[in-house]
């Protein structure tokens, strides 16, 4: 949606779970979403019990400043967690563990087809517990299920680069690969793995200051839903703007069966967390060496992988647009990429028969499969020349109509006597050679 | 038959248990009868285990075998009401047990009951308990000190054999001071805290309060090491404390803190007596210049009430405990006077300063510590003060404390010991040794030196060959 008055101003803010296989400060299980029962996965730590002490995971530290490094991050060498405060039945300690002033990462980019997008900061922190309103024996409660309590989670903010709602979920998709190619990070939207946040303001075209407002649309869990949510503020904001009002500063929320944003809460006296060093963890401290080490660990992005197919194989960017999923299927269409080229096959021709269901993929049927079927499929039987021979000059004898158009210039006919010769030999014969005989046949009677 | 077998020192007891002139269960008896004596006044115990709950005694492959110790009732025991002397907690039963429980247990210590303090730790009096305070039972018109007041007071009356207390600022080493025990409290990070209800997340450290030195040695070597869930905890080796304690102090150098901070009138001279003992002793004293104790007050009253503030949020009432009403009037003025210096705009004037004022401190000791083995001062300006006395002052602890917050804000180890009785009123004074961090043997060392020198220690004339 365009606006010819304004322009948007858009930084986003994504929320996503880390995979680790135990939670950020405790050993319990990462694995919130396939919980049977509420609460199985609790222990003092996560319950924020009295007396219990967080420890930090190793893993959600490195996968935290892998993405960092993927992302063209610079690091903290000397980072800590901080303490931030405020008060919700899910929020367990009354603070929640967080990053203040020294995130692990900070000043990247990302890429998109729609343009680049900078990254302000990654930091690490632990996610709440999720509350339940039901009604048991007649009676309204609230539950509150903590399998989710202190699961690692990394927050990615960006700068105020986003111009369109589709460059916004550009660079939300762009992300969520970027995690799922390094098998950090799983992006379930709709359970909440992935959350999406965009601070939206509006300015007149031409001006470069920064709004002095902004409002913040919370917890999208869909790409469609964020491009919608995005529309409907630049309209909602442009005819405030037009209208000379101002456009409060607060929090909104996304209504995706009315198709509206709503106010949920106002930012006009800016909450204070009182952060401050969480002394119960220990400075975090990093050497350049370790920084390599965990940059050794990071695989090849989606972006590399998509222009090296490009180029190798002459592949179009919307048909591997479909292909890129995570490092292990590039793998898989790798390999079978690589032996079909061997072969002399058309790498090419080869996807859009996957793509269009006609040979089954390689993570279906692995790539030896897929080529063997894909062969099959080119095979030709080739016919009997005397034979074909005698069935064209059947067709040809019984529409003699056709020789005529033929030669009148309506080359089209060709079409119409192959389907007719087509049908009277074996399934796979040669298009190419049918319609050579055709030729020929024609020419002989001119 | 009463066997006078609560007197007994730990090292004693254990050696007496040992030969077989007597056992844990009678030990156990004895002081259990002390407890039921005493407590109804000095209110000391907020719980207790009697004799016939406890399983079993026999225990002989363990370092304590089963010797009654007290433990401080902020100090997490799996399934046993541990209420921090506050009414929020006052039926909480804990899901899980610290890990310097399992360390006590796991050297067979048998838990006799769980101690008094102030609430959250929130003092040096246990007057601001929501359970009554406790009474120092030298002299019940005067108070034991605190916050650990009650493990004080029940080493003091011998109704344990040994006692743990918990100290962020002063809270082991005060009250031993003001009941005649030996206090220890260990570096930060020697004992685990997990388990322990955060009072001051950055200084709390747990440790012994005893009979003597020797016992605190023994104490301090069942409940320190790493502990993978507490993320300050480091994997420093554990020396062998109780055979350290045998090395002369002997060219040791004594460096004497704060003969020239107004104010210390009664406890000077002590220290001055003490450093000509230790002098008698080798070591080599002299006064030193240090930097003015008052500002560790402010330092530690900012950053300690910024953690509280933070450490007290979780008692919402929603999955524990009752609801934030119940807190009483300290815990209050530290909730709210926290949450100011944490807030934006007030964060860099006051807990930031604070934070850098600290800094300032623990270089101070460095540079003492590069010149000095070990540093002696007061534990405490004066003796034990009358009951009530806490309540006409909220600064009450901080000034209390005074001499030893420098230290602990640098989280560095210190040990209490009696270093004067006075005879009229039955009060005794502390002395307090301090060495770097990690260095529990030295100031085990000086303190035992010390207290095997002099005769204050009121169980040595019970207690020796």
């Amino acid at each position: 949606m365009t606006n010819q008055k304004y322009q948007l101003v858009c930084g986003m803010e994504v929320h996503a779970e880390l995979k680790t296989n135990s939670k950020m400060f405790c050993g319990c299980k990462n694995d919130p979403f396939h919980a049977e029962k509420p609460n199985i996965y609790t222990c003092p730590v996560c319950l924020g019990l009295p007396g219990a002490l967080p420890v930090a995971n190793k893993q959600a530290i490195e996968w935290t400043i892998k993405l960092g490094l993927a992302l063209g991050c610079k690091i903290n060498l000397f980072s800590k967690f901080d303490r931030k405060h405020y008060f919700y039945p899910d929020l367990p300690k009354g603070y929640q563990i967080s990053q203040y002033d020294l995130p692990f990462c900070y000043d990247g980019k990302i890429e998109t087809e729609l343009g680049t997008v900078r990254i302000h900061r990654i930091h690490l922190e632990e996610d709440t517990g999720k509350l339940l309103h039901k009604t048991v024996n007649g009676e309204q409660v609230s539950l509150i299920d903590f399998n989710r309590s202190s699961v690692p989670l990394i927050e990615i903010v960006t700068e105020p680069d986003i111009t369109t709602a589709a460059h916004a979920a550009a660079y939300g998709k762009q992300l969520r690969k970027i995690l799922q190619y390094l098998d950090i990070a799983n992006c379930d939207m709709e359970q909440g793995g992935m959350r999406l946040e965009a601070n939206v303001s509006l300015r007149p075209v031409g001006e470069t200051e920064l709004p002095n407002y902004k409002t913040e649309i919370k917890n999208i869990n869909s790409f469609r839903f964020l491009e919608q949510a995005i529309d409907f503020e630049i309209d909602r904001q442009a005819e405030l703007l037009a209208n000379n009002q101002i456009v409060s500063q607060e929090t909104r929320g996304w209504n995706s069966v009315k198709q509206v944003t709503y106010s949920q809460r106002s930012k006009e006296d800016a909450e204070d967390y009182r952060y401050f060093p969480d002394p119960d963890i220990p400075p975090i401290r990093f050497t350049e060496e370790q920084i390599a080490a965990i940059r050794e660990t990071i695989p090849e992005l989606p972006s590399a992988i998509a222009t090296r197919w490009q180029q190798e194989y002459g592949i179009e960017p919307n048909m591997i647009e479909q292909i890129i999923v995570n490092t292990t299927v590039s793998r898989q269409y790798d390999k079978l990429f690589t032996n079909a080229k061997n072969e002399g096959i058309s790498v090419a021709s080869l996807l859009k028969n996957i793509l269009s269901k006609k040979v089954p993929s390689p993570l279906e049927a692995g790539a030896e499969q897929t080529l063997l079927q894909f062969k099959e499929l080119q095979k030709t039987d080739v016919v009997d020349d005397t034979q074909l021979i005698a069935i064209v000059n059947k067709v040809l004898t019984e529409n003699p109509d056709i020789s005529a158009k033929y030669f009148s210039g309506q080359k089209q006919v060709i079409g119409f006597v192959m389907g007719q010769i087509l049908r009277e030999l074996p399934k796979k014969s040669d298009p190419a050679q049918v319609r050579e005989a055709i030729i020929t046949q024609l020419e002989a009677t001119k | 038959m009463k066997n006078n077998l609560h007197k007994l020192t730990l090292k004693k007891a254990l050696a007496q248990i040992q030969s077989g002139e007597t056992t844990a269960k009678k030990i156990y008896a004895d002081c259990f009868s002390q407890i039921e004596a005493g407590n109804k006044d000095l209110n000391v115990f907020l719980s207790t285990n009697s004799p016939t709950s406890m399983k079993q005694f026999e225990n002989p492959e363990t370092t304590l075998q089963n010797c009654p110790i007290a433990v401080k009732d902020n100090i997490c025991i799996e399934n046993e009401v541990t209420t921090a002397a506050s009414t929020v907690l006052e039926d909480y039963k804990p899901a899980y047990s610290a890990t310097l429980i399992d360390n006590l247990k796991l050297h067979g210590g048998a838990v006799i009951g769980k101690t008094n303090l102030d609430a959250w730790a929130h003092g040096s009096s246990t007057e601001t308990s929501q359970f009554g305070r406790t009474l120092n039972p030298r002299n019940p018109k005067y108070l034991p000190g605190g916050s650990s007041g009650g493990s004080a007071a029940a080493v003091a009356a011998d109704m344990c054999t040994a006692a743990i207390g918990t100290e962020t600022a002063g809270s082991i080493r005060q009250p031993a001071s003001w009941c005649g025990v030996v206090g220890l409290k260990p570096t930060y990070g020697r004992v685990s805290r997990y388990g322990v209800i955060a009072m001051a997340s950055s200084t709390d450290s747990p440790g012994p309060i005893t009979k003597t030195v020797e016992d605190a040695a023994i104490m301090l070597a069942c409940l320190a090491g790493h502990d993978s869930k507490d993320g300050t905890t480091t994997n420093q080796a554990v020396p062998d404390y109780v055979s350290l304690l045998q090395k002369s102090i002997s060219g040791l150098k004594i460096g004497i803190m704060y003969q020239d901070i107004p104010g210390l009138k009664i406890a000077n001279p002590y220290v001055l007596a003490a450093a000509k003992v230790l002098e008698s002793l080798g070591a080599k004293v002299e006064l030193v210049n240090a930097l003015d104790p008052k500002y560790a007050v402010s330092v530690y009253t900012i950053v300690q009430r910024a953690e509280v503030s933070s450490n007290l949020a979780r008692f919402d009432g929603i999955r524990f405990g009752n609801d934030r009403s119940y807190f009483g009037d300290e815990a209050r003025r530290r909730i709210l006077l926290g949450t100011h210096t944490l807030r934006k705009g007030y964060a860099e004037k006051y807990y930031q300063v604070a934070q850098k004022t600290r800094t300032l401190f623990i270089e101070d000791f460095s540079r003492l510590f590069s010149s000095y083995d070990v540093l002696i001062s007061p534990t405490s300006p004066s003796f034990a003060e009358p009951i009530g006395a806490s309540e006409d002052s909220v600064m009450f602890g901080e000034l209390a404390d005074m001499l030893l917050e420098p230290s602990s804000i640098a989280g560095l180890p210190g040990i209490s010991v009696p270093c004067f009785h006075d005879e009229k009123t039955n009060l005794y004074l502390g002395l307090n040794i301090m060495a770097p961090a990690w260095r529990e043997d030295l100031v085990l060392q000086v303190a035992h030196a010390y207290e095997i020198n002099t005769d204050w220690n009121s169980w040595r004339k019970d207690n020796n060959d």
